[in-house]
């Protein structure tokens, strides 16, 4: 398949791999630990899970599997109130997929469908419009989640409504930023980071320039990375040459489709519709100054949080989960306490069991070939 | 013995209002009239023409084909009823047949329980039962005996059909899922996916306008070609809902024995491989309606994949992997790329993912 296979390519990947393990040896790190490179991006952990990329790299190399999946760092306070408004007898609730699986401390989006909410699967926030348009006499609120990526599509549905004068159209936003997020985490004390992979699709909207800061005053180098197999390869080679050369940079991989700049419109559009939130509450994380962002106020007839009275309450994490300190590459996925147990991906306890983004549950579901591989060392007496 | 019972003709009742009513479903003429109608008018054989509660098979002449009787039902509940491909008549013959089929029967007698929606326009069931009848046909096997509800407005999608077939199965064959030894080869008979990304792109609720047709086929000839190559087959299964991931992992489960599979050999048409790029879905978990998995001894599988490779359903065969000594219930697969991963089983419904 034309412009697919092409970044696909074994013999390529092949190369990649060699290069990748001469550079490694040469690293003096990676004598005493594994190097450990975040990927931010849930989008990339899917297709290093896909295409069993972790297995195929030298075992000096750890990847960390990192908060970049908005489905699953929601918190189980947003998502009751997400079911609280799809209950509603008024409203139909627009949803992309993977958002409905979800676990709120009652019930997730799926499970009130059953119970007989009127829960939609849309693939664009625009079909949620079209929604509205076909129901002029129900409420139709858009379940806005992600990060920069799926934001600007929310912001120019909301303004496409305004056009139209669309009055039965909102959005309960939960858009989340990239930026405060990534500096949480260089912020945490337990950190061993060395360098990132920084997301593709977040970046073809913000561009490259925002991430300086953290090869400035972090000293990671950092890598904007594309999603296809090689692009993730090609991407981790050149943080390890930053590594080997003694380099902190943000450079960009994925050139043929991120600018230093970002895309203009997308963010006038996003900058017209929102403003930040002074703290957001991720799952696993806890709360974050600036993390998100809501409606601002000349756009609040759009806004189901004003539209509809939430419950709004805060639900902490269940006390024996350990998704922070996956989520900061402290410990992996399995060592969890309750991973595989009462975690797993039909009755998800934790944020990252939720999408097939999350680590946990791509872990659970492609397994790592390199698990079974240090489970067998682990087994043996080995360490 | 002759087991076509006696009947006598009798004028057939004729259904001259546009929908279908909860009169339909009343028990008195206007139900008898639907039935003769539709159904009777499609199926056209001297069991169902009886009209009698039962339908009486003669025991002797079952007998011929095999030793042991095969016995099987599946709902149909597709949405929508028409696709490209098929639709839900043609799904629920070929469903039931396949089930008889990848179990070695022959594929012989078949019920039809059809639950309406009131409001169906009859000549639209009429088209489903023409449907149901010319699949029948296509896969030897007659619809002997049947039933039909009316529910109110709401109460059902417009249309459920239940069928459920009987089948024989010769005395040395037995096909069984824990029959499956390392060593063994896996054989599909064509390209993967094709039914459910007919079934979501038909749905228009992904905007996306697919191509794409179902692989809806009956599999009864192509079961009994693959048996006549390869005698040693261990076992036969249909990869419907669930797809080809879900059947490897049930048969490592039920064999206690690892399953690796080779994403080169993966028989995947690219129209479904890019839907599947761009809703974010692995072809390997989508619905087939016209596919086994066979485990084949690997001394059998290149004459089994000769054979079914001959067969109109089998062009696009593949042996795509084999059956190992590795981790019971465990199915990896060499990726493309170079890599390998584990393929697991479908944990609930599989939702696009976002970005």
């Amino acid at each position: 398949m034309k412009y697919v296979d092409e970044y696909r390519d074994r013999a390529k990947a092949q190369v990649l791999v060699k290069e990748i393990e001469r550079l490694v040896s040469g690293i003096k790190i990676a004598e005493r630990r594994p190097i450990q490179i975040m990927e931010v991006c849930g989008g990339h952990t899917h297709s290093i899970f896909r295409y069993g990329i972790e297995g195929m790299l030298p075992k000096a190399i750890e990847l960390v599997h990192g908060p970049g999946c908005p489905v699953c760092v929601l918190p189980m306070g947003r998502v009751d109130d997400c079911v609280a408004i799809a209950e509603r007898s008024e409203v139909i609730f627009a949803t992309f997929g993977d958002a409905m699986r979800v676990p709120g401390s009652r019930k997730s989006l799926l499970q009130a469908k059953a119970d007989g909410a009127d829960v939609r699967m849309v693939y664009s926030p625009m079909d949620a419009l079209a929604l509205a348009r076909g129901n002029p006499a129900r409420e139709i609120v858009f379940f806005g989640i992600g990060f920069e990526t799926t934001m600007p599509s929310t912001a120019l549905t909301v303004l496409q409504a305004e056009r139209e004068g669309i009055s039965n159209f909102s959005v309960f936003c939960n858009h989340i930023t990239i930026i405060p997020t990534i500096k949480a985490i260089l912020d945490s004390p337990d950190l061993h980071l060395d360098g990132f992979l920084g997301p593709g699709h977040v970046s073809m909207v913000i561009g490259t320039a925002p991430y300086e800061f953290i090869a400035r005053f972090y000293n990671r180098p950092m890598v904007v990375a594309g999603f296809e197999p090689l692009d993730i390869l090609q991407s981790i080679w050149m943080v390890l040459k930053q590594i080997k050369e003694g380099r902190c940079e943000i450079e960009n991989q994925y050139a043929r489709i991120v600018s230093q700049a970002g895309n203009s419109p997308a963010l006038e559009a996003v900058a017209r519709v929102y403003e930040l939130r002074e703290f957001f509450e991720w799952r696993g994380l806890g709360s974050i100054d600036h993390s998100g962002v809501k409606m601002r106020a000349s756009y609040a007839r759009f806004d189901a949080e004003r539209k509809f009275a939430v419950p709004n309450i805060r639900i902490a994490d269940p006390k024996s989960c350990q998704c922070g300190e996956v989520l900061k590459g402290v410990i992996k996925p399995w060592q969890c306490k309750v991973f595989g147990r009462v975690c797993n991906p039909e009755t998800p306890l934790g944020a990252l069991m939720v999408s097939s983004e999350g680590a946990c549950s791509a872990y659970y579901q492609y397994g790592g070939v390199k698990r079974q591989r240090e489970d067998a060392t682990i087994e043996a007496g080995v360490t | 013995m002759n087991i076509v019972p006696f009947i006598q003709t009798r004028p057939r009742g004729k259904v001259h209002v546009p929908t279908v009513t909860l009169a339909h479903g009343g028990g008195g003429k206007a139900m008898k009239d639907l039935i003769d109608d539709v159904f009777l008018d499609a199926f056209d054989n001297a069991h169902l023409a009886a009209l009698d509660d039962q339908a009486r098979l003669n025991l002797g002449a079952l007998a011929r084909y095999g030793d042991r009787l095969a016995f099987t039902t599946d709902s149909f509940v597709v949405d929508p009823l028409v696709f490209p491909g098929g639709d839900i008549g043609r799904l629920a013959v070929c469903g039931t047949v396949n089930d008889l089929a990848v179990g070695g029967a022959v594929p012989l007698y078949l019920s039809c329980a059809v639950i309406i929606e009131e409001g169906v326009p009859v000549e639209f069931l009429r088209q489903i039962a023409r449907s149901m009848a010319s699949t029948a046909r296509e896969a030897g096997i007659e619809v002997v005996t049947g039933d039909t509800k009316v529910v109110n407005k709401g109460a059902c999608d417009r249309m459920f059909i239940t069928t459920t077939g009987i089948g024989v199965i010769r005395a040395d064959v037995d096909l069984g899922a824990h029959r499956a030894m390392p060593g063994d080869h896996v054989l599909v008979n064509g390209l993967l996916g094709d039914h459910g990304a007919a079934i979501l792109g038909a749905r228009g609720d992904m905007a996306l306008q697919t191509p794409i047709a179902s692989d809806c086929a009956p599999l009864h000839d192509l079961t009994a070609v693959l048996l006549a190559a390869a005698p040693a087959t261990r076992c036969i299964r249909d990869p419907t809902r669930g797809g080809v991931a879900t059947v490897l992992n049930e048969i490592a489960e039920a064999a206690r024995v690892a399953i690796e599979i080779d994403e080169a050999c993966i028989p995947i048409r690219d129209e479904v491989r890019g839907f599947c790029e761009i809703l974010g879905l692995d072809p390997l978990y989508l619905a087939n309606e016209g596919k086994i998995v066979a485990v084949v001894p690997a001394e059998q599988s290149q004459r089994a994949l000769d054979a079914v490779q001959a067969h109109p359903l089998g062009r696009a065969a593949s042996i795509i992997g084999c059956v190992t000594v590795g981790e019971p219930g465990r199915v990896t697969m060499h990726t493309l790329f170079g890599g390998r991963r584990i393929v697991d089983m479908l944990v609930g419904e599989q939702l696009p993912r976002i970005c």
